[in-house]
């Protein structure tokens, strides 16, 4: 093992760690939004709109993420004729499959709510959508926030998925390093490094909102 | 004032409740009682349509209540309901417990709404708590908080669903006697409860319901002492 032979490349394959972020956030706030939409269609007393949520999870859910931004960026463009870059396929593909996951998260975190908190709104009268927002929801962010957070850790491991299309992120600057000089362990084990420093920084940040919201049960 | 017309009630193959036929009075004080699983917390539940009956129908006022929909919201403004479990709004404090929904779904004015809460937390001797959260309170606290809300509302009808079932045995008495005070002012009142003393000192009238079925009613004098059906002696006997 010889790390001298890459010191030269060290900053080139730093420079994917904003590339990365940009793919992860872009997605993680499209993927929010989506989820919420999702989500929704979920929860609204209507067994035909409950399904269509549940039709788009189980798709997403259920095929590998690498295949989906496989077809959206290889498969779509001989559909459609438009050819979409790399970044723009793959911020797709993770909002789309970030999105089915949320929407899961979300459901999952109001439907944990009591159900004593719907009855209780009911018995007053409250309307369904004040009732979501004024009763339910701000109880249900308190399942949500963490389940969120853990989302995004597992949205930034897997960008490295997004090397498969081209775009230049940690992982695809290590490849083309180690294609360069003929030696891939070092590139290789640097961007372990970085996305492992990264993911334990989220960790850290995720473990320390938990506690206080933990905090804030007590008020 | 509610008119109850052969209620059934069936969760799946259970039949709850097998045709209940009864007329609650204005300003009548009701309460039920009967065995665990004999129905009376569906029968309660049905009254302001937080169960859907199988069929049957409840009138309130003359207009009957249909399934859901803007007729069950702008009925239920006017039935105030205390749970078992309280089932306050622990992220809102013992104030905003009190005021949301009236100014949220009456429209009445934050002013008005905080002046109402004042006198009722005063009402429920609860003055001192009005900016705690409900975690800051005790099990007997909480329902008073609860009955505070549900009185916020400046219901007709106040129904009670096992109000002191929950709680720690020093704690039974304090919602009793808010109870008590709510039935002196005239309020019509249906509750479900456990507390044959209660039901004994403060009901106008008690029914008995066992297997879904409304046994015996009567004063409670007459029916809490001299029961007619085996059933209801049955049950008085382990209870009283």
């Amino acid at each position: 093992m010889d790390f001298s032979r890459i010191y030269d490349s060290i900053p080139y394959i730093l420079e994917g760690i904003p590339v990365m972020f940009q793919v992860v956030i872009v997605s993680a706030l499209i993927g929010i939004s989506l989820g919420i939409v999702v989500a929704t269609l979920k929860i609204v007393p209507n067994r035909l709109i409950n399904f269509i949520g549940h039709a788009y999870t189980a798709v997403f859910r259920g095929t590998p993420l690498i295949l989906q931004l496989a077809i959206i960026h290889f498969g779509l463009p001989q559909l459609t004729g438009y050819i979409t870059t790399p970044y723009q396929s793959a911020v797709i593909a993770f909002s789309l499959n970030s999105g089915a996951y949320i929407s899961e998260i979300i459901r999952a975190g109001i439907q944990a709510v009591d159900k004593g908190q719907w009855e209780a709104s009911d018995a007053l009268g409250v309307p369904y959508v004040k009732q979501l927002r004024s009763i339910i929801l701000p109880q249900a962010f308190k399942n949500i926030l963490p389940a969120l957070v853990n989302e995004m850790i597992t949205l930034t491991k897997e960008s490295a998925l997004v090397s498969t299309v081209g775009v230049l992120d940690i992982m695809r600057r290590a490849q083309i390093v180690g294609g360069q000089k003929a030696i891939y362990f070092e590139p290789l084990l640097f961007a372990g490094v970085i996305y492992f420093t990264i993911v334990m920084i989220l960790t850290y940040l995720g473990q320390r909102q938990k506690k206080r919201l933990r905090k804030s049960d007590g008020r | 004032m509610i008119e109850v017309k052969d209620l059934h009630k069936q969760f799946g193959d259970l039949e709850v409740l097998k045709g209940i036929t009864t007329t609650i009075e204005r300003g009548e004080v009701v309460a039920v009682i009967g065995p665990s699983g004999s129905g009376k917390s569906t029968f309660l539940r049905c009254l302001n349509m937080l169960e859907i009956p199988t069929s049957g129908t409840v009138s309130v006022d003359g207009f009957e209540l249909k399934k859901k929909g803007a007729n069950v919201a702008k009925a239920r403004q006017n039935i105030g309901m205390v749970f078992q479990q309280f089932n306050l709004f622990p992220h809102m404090s013992v104030l905003d417990n009190l005021t949301y929904a009236p100014i949220n779904v009456l429209k009445v004015s934050k002013a008005e709404a905080l002046e109402r809460a004042k006198k009722l937390l005063e009402r429920v001797g609860l003055s001192e708590k009005i900016d705690a959260y409900p975690s800051q309170l005790s099990g007997g606290q909480k329902q008073r908080v609860a009955i505070a809300r549900a009185l916020a509302m400046e219901p007709n009808v106040m129904l009670f669903d096992e109000p002191t079932s929950a709680l720690d045995p020093e704690m039974v008495n304090e919602v009793l006697d808010v109870m008590k005070g709510l039935a002196e002012t005239g309020m019509t009142m249906v509750v479900v409860t456990h507390e044959m003393g209660f039901a004994r000192e403060v009901a106008d009238r008690v029914l008995f319901l066992d297997e879904g079925i409304l046994m015996e009613e009567g004063k409670p004098a007459d029916l809490l002492l001299n029961p007619q059906t085996d059933r209801a002696k049955r049950f008085l006997e382990k209870v009283l």
